[in-house]
C-alpha cells in the first residue's frame, strides 16, 4: 500500500500518521506538502492528518481545503481511489466538498482530549474490514470542533445508505446521549462519501496501534486497508 | 473601493458560542437580552470603482471562501 500524507501549515499529526502507516503497512508513506500540484505516482491511499491547519483561521480546514494540492486529491477521489481524513482532515474534506456537512463547535464548548468509544457500524468497506460489524473500539480524540452537522435530508441519506461508519456510543455499543462527546447529530463520528471511497472521522485511530501505548484498537482500520490493497494486487503489497 | 461582507449562521443552526455569550451577558447584569448569535464581519478594499464588478467579486469571495454555504448566509454592503 502506497500512502501519501498531505501536510498543510499547522498540521501537527502527520508524524503520528506516518509512523502508523509505516508500522502497519511496512512501507514509508510519502509526505506531500500542500503546495505540490501532484501526488506521487502510484499513490493508493491519500491521508489528511489532524492538527490546526492555518490556525483554524476563518473556519477549521477552510483555507487548507482551497490549497493547490487539493485539486490532485479531488482527482484521486473522483477516480474512485481512497482518501482518509482524520480530525482536521475530516474538517478539510467537508470544506472541500468531498464529504457532506460540516464540523461545528462541540456542543458543550469544551475542547475534548480523551479516549472515546466508537461503534464500527459495518465491516464491508475497505476502511472497516479490519473490524467486526458492531465492534466497539476505544480511540483518542482531541478536538474543539467535532460536532457533525448536516441538514435533515442529508443525515437521512447518510443513515439510509449506510454511510455512517463510526458512531459515538457507550462502551457496550449502546446509543446514549451521555456518550456523545461533542453533541454530533446522531452521534456521528465518521462518514464516507457516496461512492464509499472517502472517509472522514474525528477520532485518531493512528494513535492506538501500539501495545506500549495501552490500546491497539485503531490498528484494524489501517490493517484492513493494507489487506484491501493486497487483495487488489497480490504481488504489489 | 470599500465594502463590508457580513457572514451569519443560518437560522436553525445551533450556535453554542452565541449561547455562551448570552449567558455571560446575563451574568454581567446586562438585562433584557433575549438571544445572541455570533457572526463575522470582513472589511474589504477592492481595486477599481465599478460597483457591479465589485459586487461580483464580493459574491465570489463570499461563496468560495468567506461563508460556508452549508451553514452560513452572507450580505454585502458597499462603501463605508
Amino acid at each position: 500500500m502506497n500512502a501519501a500524507v498531505i501536510v498543510f501549515p499547522g498540521i501537527n499529526r502527520e508524524r503520528d500518521m506516518a509512523r502508523t502507516l509505516r508500522l502497519v503497512s511496512g512501507r514509508e508513506p510519502a509526505m506531500v506538502w500542500h503546495a505540490e500540484a501532484a501526488l506521487p505516482r502510484g499513490t493508493d491511499l491519500v491521508v489528511i492528518p489532524g492538527g490546526f491547519s492555518y490556525g483554524d483561521y476563518l473556519r477549521c480546514g477552510a483555507i487548507a481545503a482551497r490549497s493547490p494540492v487539493m485539486d490532485a486529491v479531488r482527482a484521486h477521489a473522483a477516480a474512485g481511489a481512497l482518501v482518509l481524513g482524520v480530525c482536521n482532515g475530516f474538517q478539510i474534506l467537508c470544506e472541500a466538498g468531498l464529504l457532506p456537512g460540516v464540523l461545528m463547535r462541540n456542543a458543550a464548548l469544551k475542547f475534548i482530549c480523551r479516549d472515546v468509544y466508537v461503534r464500527v457500524e459495518r465491516s464491508d468497506t475497505p476502511f472497516t474490514r479490519g473490524y467486526n460489524a458492531g465492534q466497539v473500539i476505544r480511540v483518542p480524540t482531541a478536538h474543539g470542533e467535532g460536532n457533525y452537522v448536516a441538514d435533515a435530508a442529508m443525515v437521512a441519506r447518510l443513515e439510509g445508505e449506510g454511510r455512517v461508519l463510526f458512531r459515538y456510543t457507550a462502551p457496550d455499543g449502546a446509543c446514549d446521549p451521555q456518550w456523545n462527546v461533542n453533541g454530533a447529530t446522531n452521534a456521528i463520528a465518521g462518514i464516507v462519501s457516496e461512492r464509499g471511497n472517502v472517509l472522514g472521522l474525528m477520532p485518531h485511530p493512528e494513535n492506538h496501534v501500539e501495545a506500549a501505548l495501552g490500546c491497539t484498537d485503531g490498528r484494524g482500520l489501517f490493517a484492513g486497508l493494507v489487506d484491501h490493497f493486497a487483495a487488489a494486487e497480490p504481488d504489489g503489497r | 473601493m470599500k465594502a463590508r461582507v457580513t457572514v451569519t449562521l443560518k437560522s436553525g443552526i445551533l450556535d453554542p458560542q452565541g449561547k455562551a455569550i448570552e449567558g455571560a451577558l446575563k451574568s454581567l447584569g446586562v438585562a433584557g437580552v433575549l438571544s445572541v448569535r455570533q457572526g463575522k464581519v470582513f472589511d474589504i478594499e477592492l481595486a477599481g470603482a465599478d460597483p457591479a464588478r465589485a459586487e461580483a467579486v464580493l459574491n465570489a469571495a463570499a461563496e468560495k471562501l468567506l461563508a460556508n454555504m452549508v451553514i452560513e448566509n452572507y450580505r454585502i454592503e458597499m462603501g463605508g
